[in-house]
């Protein structure tokens, strides 16, 4: 099994919502498109359905040609954001409802039905109406019956986002099971980096209507191919500084410079941009080789166990992740420590040069 | 600004409550402090959204009274309380430029345009918002918006304190980051009472000098960040905090061994429980750790899953039949043959029918 899009562009007057892409996904997979609000998601996603007919390109599923056939006549499901159930009938008969319209009989529909509500927990709630339930529970009704489906092409759009932080974080946990019990393409939206890297799978980085990269989830968190794939895929946000290497020095802001160290001295003389992750910066010099950065703390969020410190540094605004309380006043002048072994290079288009040497696992 | 007193205060939804069971928030006594920020937690249902209408006035407890300062608004409509509402979806006038919704609320009141000039000025500075004052809100993204609500609260002098619904709710994750940012320095700035309705408990955590913890209509624990996270009061908190929260393990003890289903666990403290008490114990998976070969004080689990997320991995090890999660520190490798599970002891708390032990409170 296996979807296609070929060449495919979304375009609306005089906005463009999906330029040229190409993107293939394969049966069992589960595929994450990552991207803001508006960078496309929900467009791409109503081509493949059927819902919307791409202005150019194609899509082929398992090969054939399905560009323009309606949704009513392919194999697939949606989930939305907002909980959608019919409100009079009730959870047993929600689920059985697309069963029911395929005319299968009453033992067969009975069988699928329980196997759903066994895979997401919904065996006691069987005879309630929908609203009598939580909206954990209700969107687990809108899943249960895009499962029982057997579609060979499952979407969901930011199903998690109406529901309550520790539910999410349940669902998600789930949901990568469910996902490869079945055999069906699963393609999931989200705004959250975090949401991706726990689901795994593919990721899909969108940024206003292209995809900017395609690969399984943790290579794209760790090797975004540009500065807008990582701006995508990170949270907290990247930290960013513009330097210029010249010979053994690189420079930045006003006149300051540290040796080129790691894999930056191997460098040829340019303008590039270092990003590094804020749980990638260090308070206490170690012994290590390290760069050394000075910023002026703006506040300190204190999690429990961690603290975000946010940073001014010249016009960038910096995250530093430690573990810890540290409770720092506004305006304290703070130095903290880079391992070169942990930063990014963009150069000047923004594509990427140096990723951080890859962990052993 | 005010200090809060929520005296004797309890709701229930029903004409004439019977018990407990009836009351969607149950009676609490607390003094909040002026100038502080508190974050109220929980899942839906808890009851959080019930209280802040309270304090805000859209609700009219059924026992209690609301005090600002000492003095007795539960009577009083929402107008009269001098509060500021920021709530989910931004409230904005999208006609109107950015300085005439900051100066909405104060126009309203008949201030002079001199006033207004120097409060809006005073507002927007604060909020980062200079540069935009010309433009129709119509085009601005959610998270300005959102600071444009906020902004035509604050506008107006003598505000007693700032409410929060869910503010952050429509707020994709980079801007979520700035805007929580510019709040927390906003509160130093303004010193305003903040009070935060949150389920996320990032989001909690990152803005409140204290936490309310909410579950089924009862505060079970107001608190630091610090001492949800290292204390819970109870295992609610415990495993609604942190993400994945708290292993919470059903054990028996005597004096300092803990046992979970015949392996032993030593512990920094000596309890001693009545039969009938379902005793557990609490222990963080940050403060988890696995290892090849067997500890001192190692127990024998086996690897079901890991999840690398990035930052840390995630493993979910089978400890005789319970679930165990542990943090796994980046950087470092972890497969199945990691079979020993070791406690950082001083970070294992014991929970007696739920309800935290104190330490030293049993010797």
């Amino acid at each position: 099994m296996s979807l296609s899009l070929e060449q495919v562009s979304k375009v609306s007057g005089r906005d463009t919502h999906i330029y040229t892409t190409d993107l293939t996904l394969e049966g069992g997979s589960l595929n994450v498109l990552l991207g803001p609000t508006l960078s496309g998601k929900t467009s791409l996603m109503r081509m493949m359905a059927g819902l919307d007919a791409p202005v150019t390109g194609r899509i082929l599923w398992n090969g054939d040609d399905v560009t323009g056939k309606p949704v009513q006549k392919r194999n697939v499901a949606m989930v939305y954001q907002q909980f959608i159930n019919y409100p009079s009938l009730s959870v047993y008969e929600n689920i059985a409802s697309p069963l029911k319209v395929r005319g299968l009989n009453k033992a067969t529909i009975k069988k699928r039905v329980n196997e759903a509500a066994d895979l997401l927990k919904l065996n006691d709630m069987l005879k309630r109406k929908p609203l009598e339930l939580s909206g954990g529970q209700q969107q687990r009704c809108a899943l249960a019956r895009a499962l029982v489906k057997d579609a060979e092409l499952v979407l969901l759009d930011e199903p998690l986002a109406n529901l309550d932080y520790k539910l999410r974080e349940e669902l998600r946990q789930e949901l990568p099971r469910i996902f490869t019990e079945s055999g069906a393409v699963f393609v999931y939206a989200t705004t959250e980096p975090t949401e991706a890297l726990l689901l795994g799978g593919n990721t899909a980085t969108m940024h206003e209507g292209r995809i900017t990269q395609f690969a399984p989830t943790l290579d794209v968190y760790r090797q975004p191919v540009d500065m807008r794939t990582a701006q995508v895929f990170s949270d907290p946000p990247m930290n960013y500084l513009s330097l210029s290497k010249q010979g053994q020095q690189i420079q930045f802001g006003e006149n300051q410079n540290i040796p080129a160290m790691g894999a930056l001295a191997n460098l040829p003389d340019a303008n590039y941009t270092l990003g590094f992750r804020p749980n990638h910066t260090l308070l206490e010099k170690p012994d290590t080789e390290v760069m050394n950065f000075t910023g002026e703390v703006n506040v300190v969020e204190i999690t429990g166990s961690e603290s975000f410190i946010h940073l001014q540094h010249a016009d960038s605004r910096w995250v530093c992740l430690t573990h810890g309380i540290h409770d720092i006043p506004p305006e304290t002048k703070l130095s903290l420590y880079v391992d070169p072994a942990k930063v990014y290079v963009f150069d000047a288009d923004g594509q990427l040069v140096i990723a951080p040497n890859s962990e052993v696992n | 600004m005010a200090e809060i007193h929520l005296k004797n205060l309890a709701h229930s939804y029903y004409p004439n409550p019977k018990g407990d069971g009836d009351y969607a928030l149950k009676k609490i006594d607390h003094v909040w402090e002026d100038g502080k920020a508190y974050a109220l937690l929980g899942s839906s249902g808890c009851g959080k959204t019930t209280l802040l209408n309270i304090i805000s006035g859209l609700l009219h407890p059924s026992d209690g009274q609301v005090l600002f300062d000492g003095v007795d608004v539960t009577d009083l409509p929402t107008e009269e309380r001098h509060i500021a509402q920021v709530f989910q979806f931004p409230v904005v006038y999208d006609t109107m430029t950015v300085y005439d919704n900051l100066a909405f609320p104060l126009r309203n009141r008949g201030r002079s345009e001199d006033l207004v000039k120097e409060r809006v000025m005073h507002i927007a500075e604060m909020l980062e918002m200079t540069d935009v004052l010309k433009f129709k809100a119509r085009g601005l993204t959610a998270d300005a918006k959102q600071k444009i609500s906020l902004g035509r609260g604050l506008v107006r002098e003598n505000v007693a304190a700032i409410l929060f619904d869910e503010p952050l709710t429509v707020i994709d994750p980079h801007l979520k980051w700035l805007l929580r940012m510019q709040l927390k320095a906003l509160h130093h700035r303004v010193n305003n009472t903040m009070i935060y309705v949150t389920h996320d408990q990032t989001e909690a955590l990152t803005f409140a000098d204290q936490v309310v913890m909410m579950y089924d209509g009862y505060v079970v624990q107001i608190g630091t960040p610090q001492e949800l996270f290292e204390r819970p009061a109870h295992t609610f908190v415990g495993y609604f905090i942190g993400s994945p929260g708290m292993n919470i393990l059903p054990t028996h003890i005597d004096g300092n061994l803990a046992k979970i289903n015949g392996l032993s666990v030593s512990l920094p403290d000596s309890y001693k429980f009545d039969a009938d008490k379902k005793i557990e114990l609490g222990i963080r998976p940050e403060f988890c750790s696995l290892s090849r070969e067997e500890g001192l004080d190692s127990i024998p689990v086996s690897i079901k899953r890991i999840e690398d997320i990035g930052r840390h991995k995630i493993a979910r090890a089978d400890l005789a039949g319970q679930e165990v999660n542990v943090i796994v520190p980046e950087g470092i490798s972890i497969t199945d043959e990691h079979t020993h599970l070791s406690f950082d002891a001083s970070q294992i708390n014991v929970y007696s029918n739920d309800w935290l032990v104190e330490r030293g409170a049993q010797s």
